[in-house]
């Protein structure tokens, strides 16, 4: 008889089981908020999408805009440009990835992307370095004129973040 | 203070005092910037400077924390070393050196955020590349980095909960500096020679003795510490951290404070994939591998005998280990090209090869020499040579 009552499941286990996970469940419910404060707030995430007007900036030149906080390049490439980062056999990338992939069809001219070194986050510096195209100060990375990762410890090329033509020369990052 | 504290130690066993000293300076001078300091992207910049230039005694408080920070970490490598030496890591000391490495490891967080409050270009751009590091970690990565920052980017929320965290680290050091003192009281102090206390004749009281030792240690260590408190507050400081923080111009060159640039070495040494690890990871798990390393060194040096002394073979790696922590340091601070990247591979190995393999062969193929018997038989004998 003993033995019977301590292998069956008893309403004492149940109860036991039962406050364990109600307790499991509030302390959960009280970290999440937490730690979620310490995401993005609600005026961060606000300037999520931009506009960009193309016009102005020449063949040649670059600029920096700002999207979400983050540094964006935008260049207008040169025919040479281009060519280069067409011919590179993809073989001689350490993240194989096509010059066409890396820009919207018919645009190739404009080369959209973000600034941060996809190392540890520094700003590269434009028409620098062996490839002609980036140079990372901070560790040494070299990006070609695609901004591809050519050496150096940054491990990926560097990012294109989501945008579309609206116009031909109007953007829209995110 | 009736601590029976072995008769035989040297300076070198004075710093623990005054690391005690220097956190007790931290937090006095912390709490009275903190009084003056606004955390907040628009006006952290001008509020140092206004610290500086309008506070009354703000231009001393604010240098003798600013110095303090560099005083504190010259004295910790100088406590860590002489446990290096001397074998203070062996057992019965292992909590004692894990306690240790735990206050090393969350005062170097510290500091770290304690240098992107003034929100110079340093500061901010020293902040982006040290959270960028949690991208490397796989899957959610990204995400993590994003939850550090509070946004894509460093910025104000960044700014503001470094400060909150700078405010409250100090305290939790404390409280494993308490937790290190105790276990310390468990098996005693160490000394020199590395042989146990065996009777009372091998020790002296604590008080006044080597309260009195320890004291003298702080005067002789505040000199240089006042030195540069008065004489070059910005001497150990890098210029650009006096150009307020851009976040669209990186500066020449991203150098960390000194004492973390060891470490940083070890970051970007590896700047080549292994197998499916890339670099970047790589880097990472390389720099946090070098100071878990010192976690587990009790068990990698076997060796019974303590006190690098009376260990011929472990004097020489161990000098060539100090050297090249130097170089560590050194290359830290170098631009990443040319011989520099070989250099530091060099070095990084070294650190590794250290603890990894010659650490645990020495204690296998050593012979030591002869130990004395006791402390007080060395301490006498040394009267008499
Ligand atoms: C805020 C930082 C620290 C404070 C305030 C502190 C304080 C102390 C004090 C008061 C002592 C006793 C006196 C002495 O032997 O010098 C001591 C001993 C010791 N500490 Fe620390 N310490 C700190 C950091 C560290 C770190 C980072 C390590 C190693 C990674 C470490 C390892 C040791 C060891 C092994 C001993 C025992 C050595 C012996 O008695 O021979 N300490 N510490
Ligand atoms: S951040 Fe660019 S190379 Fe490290």
């Amino acid at each position: 008889m003993a033995t019977q009552a301590e292998t069956q499941t008893t309403r004492r286990d149940f109860l036991y089981v039962a406050t364990g996970a109600v307790a499991a469940v509030g302390v959960g419910a009280v970290a999440w908020p937490l730690i979620n404060q310490l995401n993005p707030d609600a005026s961060t995430l606000a300037l999520a999408t931009i506009r960009f007007n193309l016009d102005g900036i020449e063949v040649g030149q670059s600029v920096t805009i700002l999207w979400r906080g983050l540094p964006v390049f935008v260049r207008h490439r040169t025919e040479e440009e281009i060519e280069t980062a067409r011919e590179t056999p993809l073989s001689e990338l350490k993240d194989p990835q096509t010059d066409a992939a890396r820009v919207k069809e018919g645009h190739a001219e404009w080369l959209v992307m973000i600034a941060n070194c996809t190392h540890l986050g520094c700003i590269p510096v434009g028409e620098s370095g062996e490839y002609d195209g980036w140079f990372c100060p901070c560790h040494g990375s070299v990006y070609d004129t695609s901004g591809r990762i050519r050496r150096g410890p940054a491990p990926t090329n560097l990012v294109v973040p989501p945008y579309e033509f609206l116009t031909d020369s109007m953007i829209e990052i995110g | 203070m009736d601590f029976p504290t072995p008769k035989n130690l040297n300076y070198f066993w004075t710093f623990g005092a005054i690391l005690v000293m220097c956190l007790g300076i931290q937090i006095i001078t912390g709490i009275v910037l903190a009084m003056h300091y606004t955390p907040n992207i628009a006006m952290a910049f001008d509020s140092v400077e206004h610290i500086r230039r309008d506070v009354n005694g703000g231009r001393i408080i604010q240098a003798v924390h600013a110095v303090g920070a560099s005083m504190f970490f010259a004295a910790l490598y100088i406590h860590i070393f002489r446990g290096l030496y001397f074998g203070s890591y062996k057992a019965p000391r292992e909590i004692l050196w894990i306690l240790g490495v735990i206050i090393f490891i969350l005062t170097m967080a510290t500091a770290f955020m304690g240098y992107i409050l003034p929100w110079g270009q340093m500061s901010f751009w020293g902040a982006t590349v040290i959270t960028n590091i949690f991208s490397a970690v796989p899957i959610v990565g990204e995400s993590l980095q994003v939850l550090l920052r509070g946004g894509f980017a460093v910025g104000n929320p960044t700014l503001n909960r470094f400060f909150s965290l700078h405010y409250l680290l100090p305290f939790i050091i404390a409280a494993v500096v308490a937790l290190h003192i105790w276990a310390l009281h468990v098996p005693g102090n160490n000394n020199p020679i590395g042989v146990e206390v065996k009777s009372k004749r091998d020790t002296v009281p604590f008080h006044p003795y080597y309260t009195m030792k320890d004291m003298f240690a702080m005067v002789v260590f505040l000199i240089p510490f006042a030195w540069f408190v008065f004489f070059a507050p910005d001497i150990l400081g890098h210029p650009d951290n006096y150009i307020q923080a851009n976040s669209q111009v990186t500066p020449e060159h991203i150098v960390p404070e000194w004492y973390l640039l060891p470490f940083y070495t070890i970051l970007r040494a590896i700047d080549f994939n292994v197998l499916f690890i890339d670099s970047k990871l790589g880097g990472v798990i390389a720099m946090a591998g070098s100071m878990l390393l010192l976690v587990v060194l009790p068990w990698l040096d076997r060796s019974p005998v303590r006190s690098g002394n009376f260990r011929p073979l472990f004097r020489w790696f161990y000098w060539l280990f100090v050297i090249n922590f130097i170089g560590l340091t050194y290359l830290g601070a170098q631009p990443a090209e040319g011989i520099y990247t070989l250099l530091a591979k060099i070095c990084v190995a070294y650190y590794f090869i250290y603890f990894l393999v010659i650490l645990p062969l020495l204690s296998r193929i050593e012979t030591p020499k002869p130990l004395p018997t006791s402390i007080s038989e060395s301490v006498l004998k040394k009267a008499h040579a």
